[in-house]
C-alpha cells in the first residue's frame, strides 16, 4: 500500500461546500431560555431539589436523577467566575471572534456547572482562573447563547 | 465463554494528504492486503457475511458514506451496520456478532480523510448543538485545551514532560512504516513551538491525516481457516460522559475509567499493571497520553507529569505506533491502535516489535475533550 505522488495522470478533485439551510428547534426550556437572555439579559438556570444543583444551560430532566426540572426555574446573576480558559491562537470560520481570543468556562453567581463563552476587555495575558467577570448583552440578537455577547472582567 | 480471534490486520499508510487517492481505493487497498494474508472471501458457503464499517459522514462529505462504498467493504448483498462512533467500536460491535452467535466471521473496515475538509475543526464544531456550543466556536481543538489546563493543574504536568511525550512519539512512529509525523524532534523545539490553544501547542498536537483500516474477526471455532496464529479479544468496554463541558470534571477520567472497568471486569484483569503489558491510546494531544494512562490504571490519580519522567510509557510499551501523535485520521484513531496491538501480539511488528508481550489494552475516544472512551483487551 504505498503512496504514489508521481503518477496523478486523471487526478482530478473536485471543489465542494456543504451547506444546508435547516430549522432546529430549541425545545421548550431552550427556547426560554433564549428569550429571557435575548428580551430581559437574564440568564435562567434550572434547579435540580433532590441533588441539589442549579444547570445552565437548562435541561428538561436531571441526568443524574432524572427529575423533571422544567418549572423549577431559577435567575441567575450576570456576575460570576472564570473556572477555566483558554487563548485561542488559530483562526477559523467555525470561530465567533479573530485569534487571539479568550474561551473561557465561566460559572455565573447562583449556578453549579459552568458554560463555555468569550472574555474579553482584558489582555490575554492576564486572564486568570477565579477571576470575576460580569456579562455585556449583544446588541444584535443570533437568538443562540451569543444574545450574551461576551463576559467581561468586573 | 466463546472466544473472538483476530485473524489478521491491515493498515494503510496515513500522510496528511492523500489527494489522489479516494477513500474507497484506500479501503480497498486494505481489502485485498487481508484477502492475501487470510484468503478471506466472500462466498455464500463459508464466507464473510457480515461486515462493520468505520466512518463519519462529515469528513467524507457524504450522509450515510457507507453505501456508496459497499464494494470495497465485501458487503455487495451481505450484512453491513455502519459505526458512526470512534472505529473501536466497530471492533466491539463485530465481537458482539460473533459472541451471540448471530455469524462466526466478520469484516470490519474503517477510513477517515481528513485532508477532504478544508478545516477539520470545521468538521467537530458540528458536533456541537447549534446555541450553546457550535455558536461559541466549539472544536476538539479548543475544548481539549480547556481540558488540558484543568489536568496539568491536578497533576502538575509541565511542558517539559509534555515535550518528551512527543519527543518519544516520533522516534518510535519513524520505525512504523503506517505512521505519518516521523521526522525526529527535539525537547526545545516542542517547548518553544507556538502556542495553537494555550496550554496546547502546535506540535503537541496530532497531524491532519489520512488512513484506513482493516481488521478479519472469527469465532475460535473458524479462526483455524484463515490464520495459526490469531489474538484473542477478551474484553470490551465503554462509556459516554455528561454532552455539557460545564457538567463534566474534565480532569476526572470519568467515562474512561468506567470503559475500562467494564473491559478488564470481562477480560478478568484485576491487576492492569500485572497483567498488561502493551498499551495503545488514542493521544490526539500530548496531555492526553498520560491522562488517558492514568485513566486506564497505570499510574495512580494526579500522577501523569510523573509517570512520563518514572519511564511508565517505556514500562508498559505505550504507543510504540508512535500513537495519534504520529497521524492517523480520528474516527479510526481506535482501530489503528488495536492493529498496532494486534500486529505485536502476532510478533508482527518489525522494527518496533516488544519483546514477551502477551496482553494489550487498546484505547479510543471521541467527543471533545473525551466525552467518550473505549477499551479493548487482547491477548495473544
Amino acid at each position: 500500500m504505498e503512496i504514489s505522488y508521481e503518477n496523478t495522470k486523471d487526478c482530478k478533485v473536485m471543489t465542494g461546500k456543504m451547506a444546508l439551510p435547516n430549522q432546529y428547534f430549541a425545545g421548550r426550556v431552550g427556547s426560554k431560555f433564549i428569550i429571557a437572555l435575548r428580551d430581559e439579559h437574564k440568564i435562567l438556570g434550572v434547579r435540580c431539589e433532590k441533588c441539589n444543583k442549579v444547570f445552565v444551560p437548562p435541561r428538561e430532566y436531571c441526568e443524574k436523577c432524572l427529575s423533571k426540572l422544567d418549572e423549577s426555574w431559577v435567575e441567575l446573576s450576570n456576575e460570576g467566575v472564570i473556572t477555566n480558559y483558554t487563548v485561542v491562537n488559530y483562526n477559523d470560520k467555525h470561530l465567533p471572534r479573530r485569534a487571539p481570543y479568550i474561551l473561557a468556562l465561566v460559572k455565573v453567581d447562583g449556578a453549579d456547572t459552568p458554560f463555555p463563552h468569550i472574555v474579553e476587555g482584558i489582555d490575554v495575558e492576564d486572564v486568570k482562573v477565579g477571576m470575576k467577570v460580569k456579562a455585556v448583552f449583544a446588541e444584535e440578537t443570533t437568538n443562540t447563547i451569543r444574545d450574551l455577547d461576551h463576559f467581561e472582567p468586573l | 465463554m466463546k472466544r473472538v480471534a483476530v485473524c489478521a490486520v491491515a493498515q494503510h499508510k496515513c500522510d496528511s494528504n492523500i489527494w489522489q487517492k479516494r477513500f474507497q481505493g484506500m479501503l480497498l487497498d486494505v481489502l485485498e492486503d487481508i484477502k492475501e494474508q487470510t484468503g478471506m472471501n466472500f462466498s455464500e458457503e463459508g464466507g464473510v457475511k457480515s461486515i462493520v464499517s468505520a466512518s463519519d459522514d462529515v469528513f467524507d462529505a457524504r450522509t450515510i458514506s457507507d453505501n456508496g462504498m459497499t464494494d470495497v467493504l465485501g458487503a455487495h448483498y451481505r450484512e453491513e451496520e455502519k459505526m458512526a462512533q470512534e472505529g473501536l467500536n466497530g471492533l466491539g460491535y463485530a465481537m458482539s456478532v460473533i459472541l451471540s452467535g448471530h455469524e462466526d466471521a466478520v469484516y470490519v473496515a474503517g477510513h477517515c480523510k481528513e485532508s477532504q475538509g478544508e478545516s477539520r475543526n470545521m468538521c467537530t464544531n458540528l458536533s456541537y448543538d447549534p446555541f450553546y456550543g457550535r455558536a461559541m466556536g466549539l472544536d476538539y481543538t479548543n475544548v481539549a485545551a480547556l481540558q488540558a489546563r484543568a489536568y496539568m493543574e491536578k497533576s502538575g504536568l509541565t511542558e517539559e514532560q509534555l515535550a518528551k511525550v512527543v519527543v518519544r512519539a516520533r522516534e518510535w512512529a519513524a520505525k512504523n512504516p503506517y505512521a505519518n509525523a516521523t521526522k525526529q524532534v527535539e525537547l526545545g523545539e516542542v517547548m518553544y513551538s507556538p502556542m495553537l490553544c494555550d496550554p496546547i501547542r502546535t506540535m503537541h498536537a496530532y497531524p491532519v491525516s489520512d488512513g484506513a483500516v482493516g481488521f478479519l474477526l472469527a469465532s475460535e471455532e473458524k479462526a483455524h481457516e484463515f490464520t495459526d496464529n490469531p489474538v484473542w479479544l477478551t474484553g470490551f468496554g465503554c462509556c459516554m460522559d455528561s454532552y455539557f463541558l460545564g457538567d463534566r470534571d474534565l480532569a476526572s477520567n470519568f467515562a474512561l475509567k468506567r470503559a475500562a472497568a467494564r473491559a478488564y471486569k470481562m477480560a478478568g484483569i484485576t491487576d492492569v499493571r500485572k497483567s498488561v503489558n502493551l498499551v495503545e491510546v488514542m493521544d490526539c494531544f500530548a496531555y492526553q497520553q498520560p491522562m488517558w494512562l492514568e485513566g486506564l490504571g497505570f499510574c495512580g490519580d494526579g500522577e501523569g507529569g510523573q509517570f512520563i519522567d518514572d519511564e511508565g510509557p517505556a514500562k508498559y510499551n505505550v504507543n510504540l505506533s508512535g500513537g495519534m501523535l504520529a497521524g492517523n485520521p480520528v474516527m479510526t484513531g481506535g482501530l489503528y491502535r488495536a492493529a498496532e496491538a494486534v500486529l505485536q501480539l502476532m510478533g508482527k511488528a518489525g522494527d518496533h516489535q516488544a519483546a514477551d508481550v502477551n496482553c494489550a489494552v487498546a484505547q479510543s475516544t471521541t467527543g471533545g475533550a473525551g466525552q467518550f472512551h473505549t477499551v479493548l483487551v487482547l491477548e495473544k
